[in-house]
């Protein structure tokens, strides 16, 4: 059996009109991009209010993060678009089953990252992973860092915060997707799947949707383009909203009151951020310019970054959906391994920073 | 010709289905689509990325919501 993908078609051009116009692109972006704070600043000096003032400085805030956000999210949401053009969850599969533990985690949980993954999917691409041998706990690794380690929370880290936070994000939730799926893999949970899915992978009954035809560069170019506008059309009032809320605590909440409630020596606030996160469920671009601002006043790293990654990785939506396939015990263990992960790197950022 | 779209609960399923009833509307074809939430059914199609659409009981296509192109060449081949 075999399924053609859709091409999105794109005015027919010749190629080398293509590669120039990306090129063109790029040049004005990065001519744009360097022209940002002259524009916050003017932007904000069309206010009658003093530039220094509380509001002056949350104007200005809005007005810079915000286009900066949206010109760094499309840059590399387009790149991310055209690099997941060569993967699919069906080459991922093939890549990982069969795989031992330990280097199938370490591959799973990469491949999370570039595979193109919606959490609407989670449900089949489960099954097709299991059933075709790709072991539970190397499902795992990938079930985990696809929705935690993505390039719009990337993005929104390295834009707002600065690249170290999000070179470390990228690490530590690699990190824990790779080790929460590898003890998952060593407990042995196989049993705890929900017994029609225990059919189906002893069945191995699945038929294979047969390999593509080739993309050619203009096609991989109109998926780029494609995911950015789905990608805009699903986050675009999230940064709006996060970034105008950051704006706000960035003007007015007092300094100390954070270093309080969220500074590194308040014990409590790690599990406190975690348990606060799981009910949550936004993406990445609600919850990051809110993290920005907690930051810059006073709140400790570790605690807020495991506020955000158990926002993102742990959400009550996607167990709910893996409940079709997951018995309630071994979605406990599931959540249990991913929140002692997150604990403990935010102890250990507290700690080291 | 009978149009299945596989797949629960995502926005891209409802509008796959849309757009192909609409465009065969347009075009006078005379299809059913129905669209088909049972999990067990889905993955017995081997489909990893929803939505999936069976045409006649084939899996032609998977994964995103298909062009308009792609849409009329389906239901004029018929």
């Amino acid at each position: 059996m075999s399924a053609e993908t859709s091409h999105p078609v794109l005015p027919a051009r010749p190629d080398w009109q293509w590669h120039l116009g990306v090129v063109a692109f790029l040049v004005v972006w990065w001519l744009v991009y360097q022209q940002l704070i002259p524009f916050s600043e003017w932007v904000t000096a069309l206010f009658p209010i003093d530039r220094h003032s509380h509001t002056g400085e949350a104007i200005a805030f809005f007005f810079y993060d915000v286009p900066k956000v949206m010109m760094l999210l499309t840059l590399i949401v387009f790149a991310m678009g055209v690099v997941r053009t060569w993967f699919s969850p069906e080459k991922t599969r093939a890549l990982l089953s069969g795989k031992r533990e330990g280097v199938g985690n370490v591959m799973s949980a990469g491949l999370g990252i570039l595979t193109p993954f919606c959490s609407c999917s989670a449900v089949p691409l489960f099954i097709g992973f299991v059933s075709a041998g790709v072991p539970l706990g190397v499902t795992f690794s990938f079930l985990i860092a696809a929705p935690m380690v993505n390039e719009v929370a990337l993005v929104l880290l390295f834009g707002l915060v600065g690249w170290q936070v999000a070179v470390t994000y990228l690490a530590f939730g690699l990190g824990i997707a790779i080790v929460a799926g590898f003890v998952i893999g060593k407990l042995r949970l196989e049993g705890w799947l929900q017994d029609w899915v225990r059919d189906i992978h002893s069945g191995a009954n699945t038929p294979v949707v047969g390999e593509d035809e080739p993309l050619t560069m203009i096609n991989r170019y109109a998926l780029g383009i494609e995911a950015v506008r789905e990608i805009f059309g699903k986050v675009w009032i999230w940064i709006i909203l996060g970034i105008g809320m950051g704006a706000l605590i960035h003007g007015y909440v007092p300094e100390d009151l954070m270093v309080r409630i969220m500074g590194a020596e308040a014990w409590w606030s790690v599990p406190a951020a975690v348990v606060m996160g799981v009910p949550m469920y936004t993406n990445a671009a609600g919850v990051i310019p809110i993290v920005e601002a907690l930051l810059g006043k006073g709140a400790a790293l570790g605690t807020v970054l495991a506020f955000m990654m158990s926002v993102i990785a742990l959400s009550l939506p996607e167990m709910i959906i893996l409940r079709q396939v997951l018995t309630l015990r071994l979605i406990a263990v599931f959540v249990g391994v991913v929140a002692s992960g997150i604990l403990a790197v935010g102890f250990l950022f507290n700690l080291i920073f | 010709m009978e149009i299945k779209v596989l797949g629960a609960g995502c926005a891209k399923c409802k509008t796959t289905a849309a757009q192909i009833t609409s465009i065969a509307s347009q075009l006078g074809v005379d299809v059913t689509v129905t669209k088909v939430e049972d999990m067990a059914v889905i993955v017995s199609h081997g489909i990893m990325s929803t939505p999936g659409v069976l045409i006649d009981g084939k899996l032609v296509h998977v994964g995103s919501v298909p062009d308009r192109a792609q849409i009329e060449a389906w239901l004029s081949a018929a």
